[in-house]
C-alpha cells in the first residue's frame, strides 16, 4: 500500500513538474509586436530592447512609447493591446492553455493611452483578465475598451 | 478665418479639458461582433460597471464618476492607440479527402484567401491545427492529423511563407467539429484549422 502511494505520489509530482515546464515555456512567448511606429522600447530584465515589429514578448515585459510612438501587440490568446504616445504598459502576468483557453492575463497601464480587445482568456472566464491603472482594477468581460492615465 | 477660429476654439477646448481633465478615464467601445460586453471598474470598495457602448468612467480622488462619451471624443483622445491596433486574428478551415493528407478542391481556393490575409500583415504568425474524423485508432489519427498540418505548412512554404512563422499541431480525433460516434467518416471533421495573426 505504501508502495502504491509513493508511486502515485511520484507520478503526481512528475505531472506537476511537467506542468511547470509547460507553464514556463508558455510565459517565454506571450505575444508579439505587430505594429510599431516612432519610439518604442521594451524593458526586459533590466535591459531595454528596441520595440520592433516582430519582437516576441515575454511575461513581465514593460512597453514604453515616446512622444511620437505607438505600439500594437497580439497576445497568444488573441487579445489585442495597443498604446498611444507617452505610454507605459506592463504585461504583468500571462498564462494560457491554447487547448482549453484557461489562463490568466494581467496588464497594467502606468501612463498614457491604451486600447484593448480582449481574447480567449477573458471569453473563457470573465475573472481571468484584468487591466490595472494606478488607482483602479478593470475587469474585462469580452470587450473592447480604451483607458487613459494622465500624469 | 472661420476655420482658424474653429481651430482656435478646439485648441482652447482641448486645453480646458486637459487642465480640468481627470487622471484616469475608461470608455467601453461598441463590440464589432455585437456580443454582450462590459468592463467593471473597481476602485477600492467602489465599483462602476460600463455595459453600454461609449459608457465612460472618470477616476479621481473622490471616486469613479460615470459619463457618456462618443466616437468623436474617443477618436480625439485615443486615435493613436486605436490606429496601432493589430489586425484581428483571422481563422480558416481546410477540409481533407478521407484518410488522406490531401485537401479538397474547394479548400484549395481557401488557401488563396489565407494568403490574402497573410499579405496584409507586416509580420505574421500562423497556427495550423490538424484534425481527423473518427475512422481508425488514435495512433493512426494522431499521425494523420499531424501529416495534414504539415502538408498545409508545406503548401504555404511553396507560396513563400517561411516555415519559422508556422506552428503545426495534430489533435487526432480528439476535437471533432461535428460530434460523431467512433468509426464514423465525417467530412466536416477531416480538417485543418488555420489561425493567421
Amino acid at each position: 500500500m505504501t508502495w502504491i502511494c509513493s508511486r502515485r505520489l511520484g507520478r503526481a509530482l512528475l505531472v506537476a513538474v511537467a506542468g511547470l515546464g509547460l507553464f514556463e515555456a508558455a510565459q517565454a512567448d506571450v505575444g508579439q509586436i505587430k505594429v510599431a511606429s516612432g519610439q518604442v522600447s521594451v524593458e526586459r530584465k533590466g535591459q531595454s530592447l528596441p520595440g520592433r515589429v516582430g519582437l516576441v514578448l515575454e511575461a513581465d515585459d514593460v512597453l514604453r512609447t515616446g512622444a511620437d510612438g505607438s505600439v500594437g501587440i497580439t497576445m497568444r490568446d488573441n487579445s489585442l493591446l495597443s498604446a498611444g504616445p507617452n505610454s507605459i504598459l506592463s504585461l504583468e502576468h500571462f498564462e494560457f492553455d491554447p487547448t482549453t483557453s484557461d489562463g490568466r492575463f494581467d496588464a497594467r497601464l502606468r501612463r498614457g493611452t491604451l486600447a484593448v480587445v480582449s481574447g480567449r482568456i477573458a471569453k473563457k472566464s470573465p475573472q481571468a483578465m484584468t487591466v490595472r491603472t494606478p488607482s483602479a482594477v478593470l475587469g474585462v468581460r469580452g470587450t473592447e475598451f480604451v483607458v487613459s492615465v494622465d500624469e | 478665418m472661420s476655420r482658424l477660429a474653429r481651430a482656435a476654439g478646439l485648441f482652447v477646448a482641448t486645453l480646458l479639458v486637459a487642465c480640468a481633465g481627470p487622471k484616469e478615464t475608461i470608455v467601453l467601445l461598441p463590440n464589432a461582433a455585437g456580443q454582450e460586453t462590459a468592463v467593471t471598474v473597481t476602485q477600492g470598495e467602489r465599483q462602476v460597471v460600463l455595459s453600454q457602448p461609449y459608457a465612460g468612467a472618470r477616476l479621481s480622488r473622490s471616486g469613479a464618476e460615470a459619463f457618456p462619451s462618443n466616437a468623436q471624443q474617443v477618436q480625439t483622445q485615443y486615435g493613436a492607440a486605436l490606429a496601432a491596433q493589430p489586425l484581428p486574428p483571422a481563422q480558416f478551415t481546410l477540409f481533407f479527402v478521407e484518410g488522406k493528407d490531401e485537401f479538397t478542391d474547394e479548400s484549395k481556393r481557401v488557401v488563396d484567401t489565407v494568403f490574402a490575409e497573410i499579405a496584409k500583415r507586416p509580420v505574421v504568425d500562423v497556427i495550423v491545427i490538424g484534425h481527423t474524423d473518427t475512422v481508425g485508432n488514435d495512433a493512426l489519427n494522431d499521425a494523420l492529423s499531424r501529416q495534414r498540418a504539415d502538408v498545409v505548412r508545406a503548401a504555404f512554404a511553396a507560396r513563400g511563407l517561411a516555415a519559422d512563422n508556422v506552428v503545426t499541431i495534430g489533435r487526432g480525433k480528439r476535437e471533432l467539429a461535428v460530434p460523431t460516434g467512433d468509426g464514423v467518416a465525417e467530412p466536416r471533421n477531416r480538417r485543418v484549422e488555420i489561425l493567421v495573426r
